[in-house]
C-alpha cells in the first residue's frame, strides 16, 4: 500500500516537473514611460517591444543587419540605393502579407506615416537622425516605398519601428498643438489595442508600473511562439528582484541594462551555480572618464598619458567584475567590426607614469603629491553618480592608484540628476567625470567629440562633448563618414578616429560593459546580443 | 461644530495653495529638467532635438509662468499630463492612490490593534516581563529599517517558505479575492510593523499615566472590575495623545509606502510620487504630493473631531 502511493506521487511529481512552461515571467528593474516607439529612448521599452512591435531591420546577435518587416537590406550594391543630386534614394520592400495586431496591412503606407511624423518637429520624437534627412517618400504601392534623402547617410539601411498610419494618422491629424499628438496617441491612451504591435505578441493587460501582459498575436505570419504568455514584472530594487527570482516568482531576469548587474549576478552565480542558467554578454556599455581640457593640469596631454598608465585596469576587471568585461582603449568596442587594434595603449606602468608627470615638471612634495614649478598641487576633482556601487568602488580603487605615483584625487560624486543635468550639461566639472553610456552599432561619435557639440550658452548647452575636445581632423574624419554609403570605405576613418581619440585622450577610456543574463535551465533558444537591439526580437525562437 | 469644519477647510485650502507653490518651486530648482533625464545617456540627441522637446513641453517658459498655467488649469479640474507615464496625471493617480489606500488602510489598522493590545498589555505591569517583551518588540519595529524587514519576509515567506508570493497584486490568469489577499500579506505585515512600534510606545506611555489618575483610582475603590477599568474608564482618556500621534503619522504612511512599494513592486502613490520626482515629472509629483498633504490635513481633521467625541470637555 505504503509502496503505491509513494508510486502514485512519484508519478504525480513527474507529471508536475515535466509539465510544460505555458507563461514565461520576465523580472526586470524598471517600467516603460510610454509603448510609443518613437517617443523616450528607454532599453526597458524597446526590450517589451521586441516581442510585440518589429523594427524594419535589426542587427542580429552576429550583428549583421537583417530584414525583419523587408524582403532585402537595401544597398548600393543591390540597386535598393541609389545617388539622385546631392542625396540619395532608398527603396524598400516589405514582406507580402504582413499585417498589424488587428489584421489591418502593413507596408508602405506605415513607411510614409511614420517619416511624416517623424519629420514633423513638434511631433515628440526623441531620435530624428534618420527622418529628418528625409526630404519626400514616394509609396510606389502596398508594400514599396522609396525614400529620399537630402544627402548621403551611411545609416540609410537601417529602420526602426513604423507607427499604423491606420490608427494613429487620425490621431496625429487631429493634433493642434505641439506635444499633442504625443499626448494623444493610441500607444498611450489604449497601449492594448492590438493594431498597434506587429510582432508575435501583442500588450493585452498593463498594470501601470507593476506589470505588463503579452499574449499571442494571432496576426503574426512568422513562427508561432512557444510561449502563449508572457509576464513583465517590473521590480525597482534589485535585491527585491534577486529575491523574487530566487523565489520562483519570476523565471528569468535579462541582462541588457533592464536587469541585475553584473556583480549581483556574479555573486548569485556563486550561491546557486546549478539552479539557473547564467550568461555573460559583452556589450556597448562605455565606461569611460571625461576630463575637463580647460583645466591646466589636465591641458597637458603628458599628465593625462600619465593618469591612464597609473590605472591597473585589467586587474580591476578581474577583481571587480570577475574578468568578464573588454578593457576599453578607445571608444570603439573590439566586437565592432570598425574596431581597429592599431592604437596607442596605456598598460599599467607606475613607473612609466611617474617618469612622465616628471617630464611635465611635476616634482613630488614633502607629503608625496606632486607640485610643479609654481607650488602648485597636482590635485584633481574627481566625480561620478551616486548610487552606482561598482562605481564607486572603482572610483576608490583609482584614487589610491594616482596616490602612488603622487597624484591626489579629490571625490566629489552627486547624485545623477545634478551631475548630468547640471555639472556635465554646463561643463562646470572641474576635472574628471566618470560614467557610462549605451551606444548602438556603428553610432557616429559626432554628439561627443565633433567639436560643434560642445555645450556652451549660444547652443542652449546641447551637445555631449563635455571635455571641449577640438580636433580638426576628427570633425572631417565623422564628417567624411557618416557620408560614406561603403561599409569597407568608413573602416579607414573609423580607425582614425580611434587613433586620434588614443592619442589625445580627451577621454580616458577604462572598460565596455557587459551584459548578465539569469534563466531558468529549461529555457532554450535566447541568444544575447551584445548591442543595443533586443533579445526579445527574436522572441518566437524561444522555448522550453 | 459646522463652522469648526468650515474654518479647518479653509485653513486647508489656503495651505494646499501654499504647498503647490512651494513644491513646485523646489522641483524646478532641482537641477536637469524632464528632457535631460528623458535623453540622459543618449549621446545621439541633437541639440536642434532637445530645444525642441523644451518646447514642446513647455520646459521653455519660465518657471512662476509654467506655475500659473498648472494653477489655472488645475482649478478647472485639470492637473496636466504625466511625461514619466505619458497619460493625464488623475488617470495615473487613481489605481495607484486604490492601491496605496488598500496598503494603508489594511496596515494602518493592524497596526492600531496590534498596538492597543500591546500597549495595554504593558502598561498594566509596568516594568514586568511583558512589559520587556513588548517593549523589545515595540524598539525592534522602530530600529528595523522597513527595506530590510521587507527584504527578510520576501527571503522568509517567498524565498524559504514559498507561503505567500514575492511582488505584485495578482497573478496573472488568477485574480481571485485569496490570491489578492495573499499578495497583501507581506506588504501589509511589514508596513503595519514597523508602524506598530511606535504607536505601542505612545499607547502604553499614555495608559500608565492615565492608569494612576484618580478616577481610575477612584474606580477600583468603588469595585469596579479590571476589565471595565481599562476598557471604559483608561483606555478612552489613553486615546486622546494617542489618537494625534496616529492621525498625524496617517500621512508619512505614503512615505513608509514608498518602500513597501518599491520592494513588493506593488504599483502605489508612494513608489509613483518617489519615481515623479527623480524623473522631473513636474505634473505627476506635485499633485501626488497636494494629495498626500490633503490627507494629512484632513487626518488631523479627523482626529481633532475625535477628541471631541472622546472628551466631551474639549469644545471644538
Amino acid at each position: 500500500m505504503i509502496r503505491a502511493v509513494a508510486l502514485w506521487l512519484a508519478l504525480l511529481c513527474g507529471a508536475v516537473a515535466a509539465q510544460p512552461h505555458k507563461t514565461l515571467t520576465i523580472g526586470v528593474s524598471s517600467y516603460p514611460s510610454t509603448l510609443q516607439p518613437a517617443i523616450d529612448p528607454d532599453a526597458i521599452k524597446f526590450y517589451i517591444l521586441g516581442f510585440a512591435d518589429r523594427p524594419v531591420v535589426a542587427f542580429d546577435p552576429d550583428r549583421k543587419l537583417v530584414c525583419l518587416l523587408c524582403t532585402e537590406i537595401p544597398s548600393i550594391a543591390n540597386g535598393g540605393a541609389v545617388m539622385e543630386g546631392t542625396g540619395m534614394a532608398v527603396t524598400w520592400h516589405f514582406k507580402p502579407g504582413l499585417t498589424w495586431g488587428d489584421g489591418a496591412p502593413l507596408g508602405a503606407a506605415d513607411l510614409a506615416f511614420t517619416a511624416r511624423v517623424g519629420r514633423d518637429p513638434n511631433s515628440g520624437f526623441t531620435n530624428t537622425q534618420t527622418w529628418t534627412r528625409i526630404s519626400r517618400v514616394d509609396v510606389v504601392d502596398p508594400q514599396t516605398a522609396v525614400l529620399h534623402y537630402t544627402e548621403p547617410f551611411y545609416q540609410f539601411d537601417e529602420l526602426a519601428e513604423l507607427l499604423p498610419a491606420h490608427l494613429e494618422q487620425p490621431v496625429f491629424d487631429a493634433a493642434r498643438n505641439p506635444g499633442d499628438y504625443m499626448q494623444r496617441s493610441i500607444y498611450n491612451r489604449e497601449p492594448t489595442n492590438p493594431g498597434l504591435y506587429n510582432g508575435p505578441y501583442r500588450i493585452a493587460n498593463v498594470q501601470q508600473g507593476g506589470q505588463l501582459v503579452l499574449e499571442r498575436n494571432e496576426h503574426w505570419s512568422g513562427d508561432r511562439p512557444y510561449f502563449d504568455r508572457i509576464v513583465i514584472k517590473a521590480i525597482a530594487n534589485t535585491a527585491a528582484l534577486q529575491a523574487n527570482l530566487q523565489s520562483g516568482d519570476v523565471d528569468m531576469v535579462p541582462g541588457e541594462g533592464v536587469g541585475l548587474t553584473l556583480d549581483q549576478v556574479l555573486v548569485l552565480q556563486k550561491q546557486e551555480p546549478t539552479r539557473f542558467a547564467y550568461a555573460y554578454k559583452p556589450n556597448l556599455a562605455y565606461t569611460h572618464i571625461d576630463l575637463q581640457l580647460d583645466n591646466p593640469i589636465l591641458a597637458d596631454i603628458r599628465v593625462r598619458r600619465a593618469l591612464l598608465m597609473a590605472i591597473d585596469r585589467r586587474s580591476m576587471v578581474d577583481r571587480l567584475m570577475g574578468g568578464r568585461v573588454p578593457i576599453a582603449n578607445s571608444f570603439v568596442n573590439p566586437q565592432e567590426p570598425q574596431y581597429t587594434g592599431d592604437v596607442r595603449t596605456y598598460q599599467y606602468d607606475p613607473a612609466a607614469a611617474r617618469a612622465l608627470l616628471a617630464e611635465a615638471g611635476w616634482k613630488p612634495g614633502d607629503d608625496g603629491v606632486l607640485r610643479n614649478a609654481a607650488g602648485q598641487r597636482l590635485s584633481i576633482v574627481f566625480s561620478t553618480s551616486t548610487g552606482v556601487r561598482a562605481r564607486e568602488l572603482l572610483q576608490q580603487v583609482m584614487q589610491s592608484q594616482w596616490r602612488t605615483i603622487g597624484v591626489e584625487t579629490i571625490i566629489k560624486n552627486e547624485p545623477p540628476r545634478t551631475l548630468f543635468g547640471e555639472t556635465l550639461k554646463h561643463r562646470s566639472f572641474q576635472g574628471m567625470a566618470m560614467f557610462g553610456w549605451l551606444s548602438s552599432v556603428e553610432s557616429s561619435p559626432r554628439q561627443t567629440l565633433s567639436s560643434g557639440q560642445i555645450p556652451t550658452a549660444a547652443n542652449n548647452w546641447g551637445g555631449t562633448n563635455y571635455t571641449d575636445f577640438r580636433n580638426p581632423k576628427m570633425d572631417a574624419d565623422i564628417d567624411a563618414m557618416e557620408r560614406e554609403l561603403e561599409p569597407a570605405k568608413r573602416i579607414p576613418l573609423w580607425a582614425d578616429m580611434q587613433r586620434i581619440y588614443a592619442d589625445e585622450l580627451p577621454v580616458l577610456p577604462l572598460f565596455f560593459g557587459s551584459e548578465a543574463h539569469v534563466w531558468p535551465t529549461w529555457l532554450k533558444g535566447v541568444v544575447p546580443t551584445g548591442h543595443n537591439q533586443p533579445t526579445t526580437l527574436w522572441a518566437e525562437h524561444w522555448h522550453e | 461644530m459646522t463652522r469648526f469644519i468650515l474654518r479647518r477647510v479653509g485653513q486647508a485650502l489656503i495651505v494646499l495653495l501654499v504647498m503647490s507653490f512651494v513644491i513646485y518651486s523646489l522641483i524646478g530648482l532641482m537641477p536637469g529638467d524632464p528632457i535631460d533625464v528623458m535623453i540622459a545617456s543618449n549621446p545621439g540627441a541633437t541639440p536642434e532635438v532637445v530645444a525642441h522637446l523644451r518646447a514642446i513641453y513647455g520646459l521653455d517658459q519660465p518657471i512662476m509662468l509654467r506655475y500659473w498655467y498648472w494653477l489655472v488649469a488645475a482649478l478647472q479640474g485639470d492637473f496636466g499630463f504625466s511625461r514619466t507615464h505619458s497619460q493625464p496625471v488623475l488617470e495615473v493617480l487613481g489605481p495607484a492612490l486604490l492601491q496605496t489606500c488598500k496598503l494603508m488602510f489594511a496596515s494602518f489598522i493592524l497596526s492600531v490593534l496590534l498596538a492597543f493590545a500591546l500597549g495595554v498589555a504593558a502598561a498594566l505591569k509596568p516594568g514586568g516581563i511583558i512589559d520587556n517583551i513588548v517593549s523589545l518588540f515595540a524598539f525592534a519595529g522602530i530600529s528595523v529599517p522597513v527595506f530590510w524587514l521587507a527584504l527578510v519576509m520576501i527571503l522568509v515567506f517567498a524565498v524559504q517558505l514559498h507561503w505567500f508570493p514575492a511582488s505584485g497584486i495578482s497573478t496573472v490568469g488568477d485574480g481571485g479575492f485569496n490570491d489578492y489577499l495573499r499578495h497583501l500579506v507581506m506588504p501589509v505585515t511589514t508596513l503595519a510593523l514597523a508602524n506598530t512600534g511606535h504607536f505601542t510606545r505612545f499607547v502604553r506611555a499614555a495608559m500608565i499615566e492615565t492608569l494612576r489618575m484618580d478616577h481610575v483610582r477612584t474606580a477600583r475603590a468603588k469595585g469596579a472590575g479590571e476589565g471595565r477599568i481599562v476598557m471604559i474608564h483608561a483606555l478612552r482618556n489613553a486615546m486622546i495623545p494617542v489618537v494625534t500621534v496616529m492621525a498625524l503619522s496617517f500621512g508619512s504612511l505614503f512615505s513608509g509606502a514608498l518602500i513597501t512599494e518599491t520592494m513588493f513592486a506593488q504599483p502605489g502613490m508612494g513608489k509613483m510620487i518617489y519615481d515623479a520626482i527623480l524623473g522631473n515629472d513636474f505634473n505627476l509629483a506635485l499633485t501626488g504630493l497636494l494629495f498626500a498633504t490633503l490627507v494629512t490635513l484632513l487626518s488631523n481633521l479627523v482626529a481633532d473631531l475625535a477628541y471631541g467625541w472622546l472628551d466631551p470637555r474639549i469644545s471644538l
